[in-house]
Parts: C-alpha cells; sequence; structure tokens
C-alpha cells in the first residue's frame, strides 16, 4: 500500500467512526466503544480485503463476514453504507421502530450482513459453518470474523476454536479485537482471558499479534493469512476502545452508552477535524 | 394393510435421511458424538463427505450448522432431545430461528421412554421450548411410516424445524398404502363423538388401541394424531371440541408447555370445553425399562382407556 491508499482508508475509517457517533447518538443508546475500537478493521476489510459486491449483497461466491462481537455494528453499518450497500441515512434512524438498521446485526433485513448475531460467542460457529460449506463446495471465497476480547470468555468460542481447526479451515479469520475493556471492567480483571495467543496456538491457529489501528500492519496479518495452509488463522489485534474520539478512549464507561447532544457534537468536531486534517483542509 | 413394523423412530429418521439425501445433495448432517444413538450414523456410512461429528459440542453445533445453512446447505443437526433443545436452547433461538435458517435440529432420545439412563437423559420438555420459538416448526411422528414421511416434507420445508425422536422400538400402525402426510394437518385415526382424544408422538398408537378397546364397551371416542405440534391443527382441534364437548389430551412430554397446553390454546380462545391431560405429571423420570417406566407414569393403554372411561360416564 502506499501512503495515499492508507490516507484514504484512514479517512473512510474516519468516515465510519462519525458514523458510529451519529447512529448512536440517534439511537440513544448502543455501543460507541467497541465501535469505535473496530472501525480501523471493519474498514480495511471491506475496502481492500473482501470480494464483495454492494449490488448484489447474496452473490454466492462473495467473501462472508461476521460480526460475531453484534454490538458493535454501528461502525460496521457505516462501513457497509460508505461501500454502497445502503445509504447513510439510514443510520439516523438505527435502534428506532421500524427501521432497517436493528440495535445488533440482522441479515434477514440489512444488506450486507450475512449472518445475524448479538448473542456473543455464536457468530464464530456460523463463520465455521460458512467456511466449511466453501470446502465442501470447492469455492475460494474466505471468511472472516470480529470477536471482542470480552467475547472469547464464552465456551461457545472455544468449542469453534476446536471445530475450526480439526477441519482445517484455512479459509477462516478470526480476528479479535483487542480493547481490553468489556462491561464490567478491564478484560484482564473481569475474565482473565490471557495468555490469549498461546491459547489459540494450543487450540491449532496460526496466531499473528497486530495493532488493529495500524493499516499496513492489518494488511500484512491477513495476506499471512492467505499463505497458511491447513488451519485457521487468528488475529490478536491491540485497539484503543473508543478510538479516535479522545473522551471516550479507554473509558469503560462508554462501552454501552450513547453520546449526549454536547457530547455528540463533540465527538464529531474531533472526527470532523481529523477528516479535514487528513484530507489537507487545515 | 401392510404388516406392522416395530422400529424405533430415530432408526425411521436416519434411514429417512440416507435415501432423501442420495437425490438432495445440499443435505448435510451434523452430530454431537450421538451418531451411533441418533441413527445419523446411517447418513454417516452412507454419505461420509456429507458428515460431521461436531464432538460433545452442542452449541456449536447448532452454530455451524447455521452458518451452513447461511451458504445455501440443507443441515441437519442431531443430538439427545435434552441436550440439542436444552444446552443449545439460545444457540437455535438466535442463530437459527431469528434469521430463519433452514436448519432441521433433531432431538433423539425424547420422553420418558428413553429408560435406563434417567432423568437427565429424558427430555419431557423439548416441544415445551421449541414451540415457544417464534417460526419454529415442531414435528413429533408416531410411527415408521410417519418418521419417513415428516422427515421427507422437514426437509422440503424451507426453515427451521425441529423433530422429535425416539428411542424405544414401537410398531407401525399406519398402513403405507393409504399414509398421507402434510406439515400442519392432524390426522383423525378413529371416528366417534363421545369424547375426543389428541395425542401425539410415541403414545399414539397406545391411544389407538385404548379407543378400539372401548369401542366393544359402547364408547366411540374420536382419535386424533397431532404429528405437527406447530403449527397446529386448528380446524380439528375446533372441531373435535365443537362435535364431543370434551378433550383428552395424552403425550409423552411434561403435562406443562407441550400438546395439552397447545390444544388449550386453540380451545380456549375458539370452544371452551373440559380437557383432561394425560402426559408426564410436572415431574421427573428415573431410570427403569422404558415399558415399565412408561406403565408407571400412565401412558399406556390401560391408562388411556381408564381415563377415557371416566371422563364418558362423568
Amino acid at each position: 500500500m502506499d501512503s495515499s491508499e492508507i490516507k484514504q482508508l484512514r479517512v473512510l475509517a474516519n468516515k465510519a467512526r462519525m458514523g458510529a457517533i451519529l447512529g448512536t447518538y440517534h439511537a440513544k443508546s448502543g455501543h460507541p466503544g467497541g465501535s469505535l475500537s473496530a472501525a480501523d478493521i471493519f474498514t480495511y476489510l471491506y475496502f481492500k480485503e473482501m470480494n464483495v459486491d454492494p449490488q448484489v449483497p447474496q452473490w454466492e461466491d462473495r467473501d462472508r463476514f461476521v460480526l460475531s462481537k453484534g454490538h458493535c455494528c454501528p461502525s460496521l453499518y457505516a462501513v457497509l453504507a460508505l461501500k454502497g450497500f445502503f445509504d447513510w441515512d439510514e443510520l439516523t434512524s438505527l435502534r428506532h421502530v421500524g427501521a432497517m438498521l436493528q440495535g445488533h446485526p440482522d441479515m434477514k433485513g440489512t444488506p450486507g450482513i450475512d449472518m445475524s448475531t448479538g448473542s456473543l460467542g455464536q457468530g464464530v460457529s456460523a463463520a465455521c459453518g460458512m467456511a466449511l460449506a466453501g470446502k465442501l463446495d470447492n469455492k475460494d471465497y474466505r471468511v472472516y470474523t470480529v470477536l471482542g476480547d470480552g467475547e472469547v470468555e464464552e465456551g461457545q468460542v472455544w468449542e469453534a476454536a476446536m471445530f475450526a481447526s480439526h477441519h482445517k479451515l484455512d479459509n477462516l479469520v478470526v480476528i479479535v479485537d483487542q480493547n481490553g475493556l468489556q462491561i464490567d471492567g478491564p478484560v484482564a480483571e473481569v475474565g482473565g482471558i490471557e495468555p490469549l495467543d498461546k491459547k489459540f496456538e494450543a487450540f491449532g491457529f496460526e496466531v499473528i499479534k497486530i495493532d488493529g489501528h495500524d493499516f499496513e500492519q492489518i494488511k500484512d496479518a491477513l495476506d499471512r493469512a492467505k499463505t497458511v495452509k491447513g488451519k485457521p488463522t487468528a488475529i490478536l489485534a491491540k485497539t484503543v476502545k473508543g478510538k479516535g474520539v479522545s473522551f471516550m478512549e479507554n473509558q469503560v464507561g462508554w462501552h454501552g452508552v450513547a453520546p449526549n447532544k454536547e457530547q455528540y457534537e463533540a465527538a464529531t468536531a474531533e472526527l470532523q477535524a481529523e477528516n479535514d486534517r487528513l484530507e489537507g483542509k487545515c | 394393510m401392510a404388516e406392522s413394523i416395530l422400529k424405533a423412530t430415530r432408526e425411521s429418521f436416519g434411514e429417512a435421511l440416507c435415501e432423501l439425501a442420495e437425490t438432495n445433495k445440499d443435505i448435510v448432517v451434523f452430530d454431537a458424538d450421538l451418531a451411533a444413538a441418533t441413527k445419523t450414523s446411517t447418513f454417516q456410512k452412507a454419505h461420509p463427505d456429507r458428515f460431521f461429528d461436531c464432538g460433545i459440542a452442542e452449541g456449536n453445533m447448532i452454530g455451524v450448522a447455521a452458518g451452513m445453512a447461511a451458504a445455501g446447505k440443507i443441515p441437519v443437526a442431531a443430538s439427545f432431545a435434552m441436550f440439542a433443545t436444552g444446552r443449545a436452547f439460545e444457540q437455535i433461538r438466535n442463530s437459527v430461528a431469528y434469521p430463519e435458517l433452514n436448519v432441521k435440529i433433531a432431538g433423539s432420545h425424547a420422553g420418558i421412554s428413553t429408560g435406563e439412563d434417567g432423568a437427565t437423559h429424558q427430555c419431557i420438555e423439548d416441544i415445551a421450548i421449541m414451540r415457544a420459538i417464534p417460526g419454529m416448526m415442531v414435528l413429533n411422528p408416531a410411527d415408521h411410516w410417519e418418521m419417513k414421511a415428516a422427515t421427507k416434507a422437514a426437509l422440503e420445508h424451507n426453515g427451521p424445524v425441529y423433530i422429535r425422536l425416539g428411542r424405544l422400538a414401537i410398531p407401525s400402525f399406519n398402513d403405507p398404502e393409504t399414509y398421507e402426510f402434510t406439515l400442519g394437518k392432524g390426522i383423525t385415526l378413529h371416528e366417534g363423538n363421545d369424547v375426543a382424544v389428541i395425542a401425539t408422538g410415541l403414545v399414539v398408537n397406545e391411544a389407538l388401541k385404548a379407543v378400539k378397546e372401548l369401542e366393544a364397551e359402547g364408547i366411540n371416542a374420536r382419535l386424533i394424531n397431532i404429528h405437527t405440534i406447530k403449527p397446529i391443527d386448528r380446524d380439528i382441534i375446533i372441531k373435535a371440541a365443537s362435535e364431543t364437548g370434551r378433550i383428552i389430551t395424552v403425550e409423552e412430554h411434561n403435562i406443562v408447555g407441550g400438546l395439552a397446553d397447545a390444544v388449550s390454546e386453540v380451545v380456549t380462545e375458539e370452544c371452551p370445553v373440559k380437557i383432561t391431560r394425560i402426559g408426564v405429571k410436572d415431574v421427573f423420570g428415573y431410570s427403569g425399562p422404558a415399558w415399565e417406566l412408561l406403565d408407571k407414569f400412565e401412558l399406556t393403554q390401560p391408562h388411556i382407556a381408564k381415563v377415557i372411561r371416566e371422563v364418558v360416564n362423568k
């Protein structure tokens, strides 16, 4: 990637963050913290990595994405809107009665959503099923899933991890958004998930550790995952919860609380300033 | 009529899966280390490339099946009814039923006729659990022929289905020459207007023997077989309630949440009549040979006949 491509990704990810703030503000609820931490990963996946067609969301040979940490959909919705799956304006009715954008991803109602998720631990199993179906049909599509680091406390994640390596699902990439915080506090205090790299290694995964906000590292990890044969890949992406909005960064309280009007305006102004900086307007 | 076949519905299910998969290449089967018991092993032998043992991890099995369905396959996920609907309830609810994915869930060893394994393995709540999930179709076939037809219909239906299988070998009573299965349609097995007996699953044959026994005593009981518990055949129940004025439900399931409640829901809305519930009376089972347990829990012919007699003669 050259610097202009990276800059373009940064602009898109910044817009996705603005979308997450816009959506949760209008919803008066939702999960800004994890939406912001995963925004760079979503952006890279949809704009550089995945073979998808916004005009034909159900295209059967497409790469699949499962947001196992379904509550972080506000920034995913923003990325899908930026990619052209639906109008940006949908974000302003997030979580409203009758709206297309549900509080957690709904594959029936939202173009671009490949699996309904929200109950933690379940998406990764569905991703395994999609990957296995691809193997069975000799298709070369790949399946990506993003989990939270609190989410890996769910036993089902490890049932799925066993399954993925047992069935040699090298078309599956599990990305853990390691923002270090969950609702009740720091993951290190609540759940005790470490050493996560050794756990995934022991479960038969190729493990790659990256900075989840560094597009070159995201690219390198996903490129490397394509060369791994006979086993799935886990990318452990270190991130900052609330990334991009200074007063939300590393604050556990921003896990599942929407910004009020003042906070919305402050967050949007900060992200807009970053946008202007990236686009060289100031 | 063809000779009666003594066979557990789990075996009929395994056979049907195998046959249907010959022509339908999208069918894939999952089990959770119980293939020999649920009889998905029959499928495994015939189609090893489309069979996946998920190990003892039911939640993941249901999730994987959901992902497979999202990619266009027709997955069947089997385990004991207890673990499929109990352990993996939430995976069925959120990963299968909510997205309306085309997954078939087979719960074997349902009811107390599971026998010697005892209460931990005798699922008497599966119908209640599955019935409470929006959009979930719930099937409880009563003999070999009905299970084969129901399995075919379930796999041809596009959407989530729960199908209940039994461990115990039971005699078939349907005639394959004339038998017709339609999803959501009850079957009147015996005409009569003194009382309507509405039964499901393994105990339908016991109820059939009971109503035939009572003919000699001049009691004309109607017997309806409800193989599809959800969506239930409202018309046949309303007609039975209005024409007989008295209903007895018979099921190898807790009397809470199963057939009794499904029938009550229809009757109380449309044509209130008294309902007498034969089933497991909100208690856990225990170890013992299946037929001895069915007798202890008063689910066999003599007990059903006794209740019918009491209801009619009251």
